[in-house]
């Protein structure tokens, strides 16, 4: 079963980006194709969460340009680029710890939903529609995702691993055409990475989407990723397929320290 | 046993989301209806209305209003009675000065006037957050409240702002009597609440969450801060203006600027963190909690002074009755930070199994 | 313009005593993270405390004491059986038990203390000094020029206190974060006990100051609602900055006081006084569009 791998869908050119006086990034350039999973790894602080952070418009960068879908830009806006189809999961789960997890996943259809509060305050016509129709495509992400058992439950009540399954679920419900995964795996023992990887590797099969991952478990980067970019420091060290960089002594000096 | 859910199934999605999908729910409130819509009316005495229960109304209106902004929209506000005393003054204003016009377009226009008050002085919530947004409402607080009493237009000439409610006249009928304007109010905050209700439940209502909860990760998924939050300072300023304007015309008659001073912002406030945060239900029982609690104190705290031997003064009274909604928020906070509607809640669970222990 | 310096510099005056006030937030921010909107109770139920055990009998001095002692024994309290139960939960949380805490003191001071207002003598003459008034025409009082003096002593006290002792060095690595700060070593009660401490002590003398100047009553406590703004301009983590929006808003709100109604009054006719009621709000509401944490406070900055 192969895929096809599509043209450059996001292309990140001379990416740089400081806070005060600390340089996150600087002059960074890679391409995601279309289709594929991208994985972005680096030691700790290398600044991969900052570009991710670039890429949905959470930080704009102070130089760069970001091509999307052709489009040129200096910079995302978050409601821009969710409505371009690009969803993301965070680092430190970003859920809305105050509702339930039905309730978290439909906030990720909200994109799609047009009726206004004065429909939703009458629950008129368009709105129980719009509401039943966008339970139903939740309800299908609950039945991939198995957590049928904890629909109810407020999240800030789940642990960890499902917390992560539920913002996975919330990022799916966007119909996203890309993904940005923010260390999707942190934290979970081998069972709960194997149901992890089998989750975006069908969400990368049957739904097409193109998946950009920061990850730090080495195996599962090789063994799913299509190619991998490489930061340390905020610059870019490595680009390419996973057996390339695996062998880059740059790379391999960045994680094991260079001996003198 | 009494709350068994047992048996109750869902077959469709609509099923589940319903209002109250549970069978002894659907016949409480049936029987809450008929017990306020008809029990009432004809058994309550006319203090009971008039100091009772026209004002619990109002106030858990207000209260409403509150929520929606505070509770779910998680925008704190300290500014809830000046929203009310719009609404109080925007309805006089239509009734004295366009002929003819219904009471309840007016009690509506009343409302929309807060609202755009409330979308002005919600403004400063798209840059700040938390207690810099509570001095923010502070300044809506005391300018409106400054306004309606030094810009003499807005109570018609009169001295010091206050301002005497018209008849309140529908389709003919005039509602009159502490009876009629029970009914009325009733009707009003019932058909609100509902609305509040759907709006909670829907997107509207979860949209708010999430910028109540972590509004970063809100506008990556799409839900735009600034219309969502003005829509909360809309909302919740209408539901207060309405509830103004049912102040003076249906309960006190005649109301003056510093009637709706910081104190009853403060009271509102104090409604919903011991009625519950984000939660309707609560805006009821918080609002109730706070109004009975001084006329139950005047009831016992002489009673009980008079048993202990204690000296008494009608100062005191009121010094305990502040002591005690000090003492009330803290310990609500700290026990039950959902408040009373988290505590009845508990209650039904409880009695899904009770009588039986487990 | 001798009428505007006469207005400007009572603006001042009133200012240092906001001052005192925002003194006691910025403490317990400081070092706490807690906005402690019973600051301004706090100051009433200091001023009370004096007026109180003066009445049973005690000199000026041993009511100061006293006072002092039921200030830090309150706090240490509060801290205990209020503050410490929340620690979990988010800041509006704690936020809003300190306006119970604020509603549980003035119900519980003056049941204890009495209601009347008192007044409260200093033994500082609070007249004009005939020398100034004479010289320049202005209208400053001995009482001015010591309350000017304790709020500046205090002020570089309590800056060069956080800034170069351990213990203030302590308190910031709190305020910053707990859990860090016990993991180091740093013991949290005791730490509790000498913010509350200085707090309540700064409460006391601003207590003292504006229970000398307008009588120790109930109006007290809202003049403590005006520290809020001194806060926003000033800057929530800030001593010095305390001082600086408090004389900001004190001038402000006198000259708007002044000059603002005649204006008012050629275009709409009718009285506009009172805008000191809200003029410090508004001003604090302009200076969060420009500069939301203050002259002299920390940016914020939110790491996702």
């Amino acid at each position: 079963m192969s895929k096809k791998i599509g043209d450059v869908i996001l292309d990140l050119q001379n990416i740089s980006l400081r806070f005060g006086g600390v340089k996150a990034l600087t002059d960074i350039s890679f391409d995601v194709r279309e289709r594929e999973i991208r994985a972005i790894i680096g030691p700790n602080g290398a600044g991969k969460s900052s570009m991710l952070n670039v890429i949905n418009g959470v930080y704009h960068p102070q130089e760069g340009v970001i091509v999307f879908l052709g489009q040129e830009r200096k910079r995302m806006e978050p409601h821009h680029a969710a409505t371009q189809g690009i969803a993301r999961t965070f680092q430190n789960i970003a859920l809305f710890k105050g509702m339930s997890v039905l309730d978290n996943i439909m906030t990720g259809r909200i994109t799609r939903m047009k009726a206004n509060f004065l429909e939703h305050a009458l629950w008129l016509g368009r709105a129980r529609r719009e509401e039943l129709e966008h339970r139903k495509k939740v309800e299908e992400i609950i039945d991939f995702l198995e957590i049928q058992h904890i629909r109810r439950t407020p999240v800030g009540r789940l642990p960890y691993g499902l917390q992560k399954r539920v913002e996975l679920g919330r990022a799916l419900a966007a119909e996203p055409s890309m993904l940005l995964l923010d260390e999707p795996m942190a934290g979970m023992n081998v069972e709960e990475k194997q149901d992890m990887c089998r989750f975006i590797l069908d969400v990368n099969d049957q739904f097409g989407a193109t998946i950009v991952l920061i990850e730090h478990d080495m195996g599962v980067v090789m063994d799913i990723s299509d190619r991998v970019v490489v930061l340390d420091y905020g610059k870019k060290i490595g680009d390419g397929l996973p057996d390339e960089v695996k062998n880059n002594e740059d790379v391999i000096t960045a994680y094991l320290g260079a001996s003198h | 046993m009494i709350y068994r859910e047992a048996g109750q199934f869902k077959t469709s999605y609509a099923a589940d989301q319903q209002l109250f999908p549970i069978r002894q729910d659907r016949i409480g409130i049936l029987i809450l209806l008929a017990v306020v819509f008809l029990a009432i009316p004809g058994i309550a005495s006319e203090y009971w209305f008039s100091a009772i229960l026209i004002p619990f109304l109002i106030f858990s209106l207000a209260a409403l209003g509150l929520n929606i902004l505070t509770g779910y929209a998680g925008q704190l506000s300290l500014g809830s009675a000046a929203f009310m005393a719009v609404g109080a003054y925007a309805a006089y204003n239509f009734q004295l000065r366009i002929d003819g016009i219904p009471i309840l377009i007016s009690f509506g226009f009343a409302g929309l006037t807060a609202a755009g008050v409330g979308i002005l002085f919600g403004l400063p919530s798209l840059w700040i957050k938390g207690f810099y947004l509570a001095v923010a409402t502070l300044a809506a607080q005391f300018f409106i409240v400054w306004c309606l009493t030094k810009f003499p237009w807005f109570s018609n000439y009169s001295s010091s702002g206050v301002i005497s409610a018209q008849k309140v006249v529908i389709l003919g009928h005039e509602f009159a009597s502490p009876r009629e304007k029970y009914l009325l109010v009733l009707s009003i905050v019932a058909v609100m609440a509902l609305a509040a209700k759907n709006m909670v439940r829907s997107s509207t209502g979860r949209a708010w969450m999430a910028v109540r909860d972590m509004d970063v990760a809100a506008a990556v998924i799409g839900i735009r801060l600034m219309p969502t939050k003005l829509l909360a300072f809309a909302v919740s300023s209408f539901y207060c203006g309405v509830a103004g304007a049912l102040y003076a015309f249906c309960y006190l008659g005649s109301v003056e600027p510093d009637g709706f001073s910081l104190d009853m912002s403060f009271r509102i406030l104090f409604m919903i963190i011991i009625g519950g945060v984000g939660s309707i239900l609560g805006s009821f029982l918080g609002a109730a909690f706070i109004l009975l609690l001084p006329i139950f104190l005047d009831i016992t705290l002489p009673w009980a002074a008079g048993l202990l031997g204690l000296p008494f003064s009608n100062a005191t009274v009121s010094h305990i009755q502040i002591l005690l909604f000090g003492t009330l928020i803290m310990f609500f906070l700290i026990v039950e930070p959902h408040g009373l509607a988290r505590l009845w809640q508990i209650g039904k669970e409880k009695l899904r199994l009770w009588p039986f222990p487990h | 313009m001798q009428f505007f310096m006469e207005v400007l510099i009572g603006g001042l005056l009133s200012g240092v005593m906001y001052a005192l006030v925002a003194l006691g937030f910025v403490l317990i921010y400081k070092a706490s993270g807690v906005f402690n909107f019973a600051q301004g109770a706090m100051v009433y139920l200091a001023a009370l405390s004096v007026v109180g055990c003066m009445e049973k009998g005690a000199p000026l001095w041993l009511a100061i004491i006293l006072a002092f002692v039921i200030m830090t024994l309150f706090g240490i309290a509060t801290e205990k059986f209020v503050l410490r139960k929340l620690v979990n939960q988010p800041p509006i949380a704690l936020f809003m038990a300190t306006i119970g805490l604020a509603f549980f003191i003035e119900g519980l001071a003056p049941m204890v203390f009495g209601s009347a207002p008192r007044a409260l003598d200093l033994g500082i003459v609070d007249e004009p000094i005939p020398a100034i008034l004479d010289a320049w025409g202005i209208v400053i009082s001995k009482f001015d020029l010591v309350a000017a003096g304790v709020a500046a002593l205090l002020v570089t006290t309590l800056a060069l206190f956080f800034q170069y002792t351990r213990i203030g060095r302590a308190l910031r690595a709190v305020a910053d974060d707990h859990q860090a700060a016990l993991s180091i070593g740093i013991p949290l009660q005791h730490i509790w006990a000498i913010v509350w401490g200085i707090a309540g002590f700064v409460a006391l003398v601003a207590g003292l100051m504006w229970g000398a100047r307008n009588g120790v009553q109930f109006a007290l406590t809202f003049t403590a609602l005006k520290a809020l703004p001194v806060l926003i301009i000033g800057g929530f983590t800030s001593v010095p900055g305390a001082i600086v929006g408090g004389l900001l808003i004190g001038a402000s709100e006198k000259l708007a006081e002044i000059y603002l109604p005649p204006v008012m009054q050629s275009l709409f006719g009718g009285n506009f006084g009172g805008i000191e009621g809200w003029f410090p709000y508004v001003l604090a509401l302009f200076f969060l569009l420009v500069r939301p944490e203050g002259l002299f406070g920390e940016k914020h900055i939110d790491r996702v």
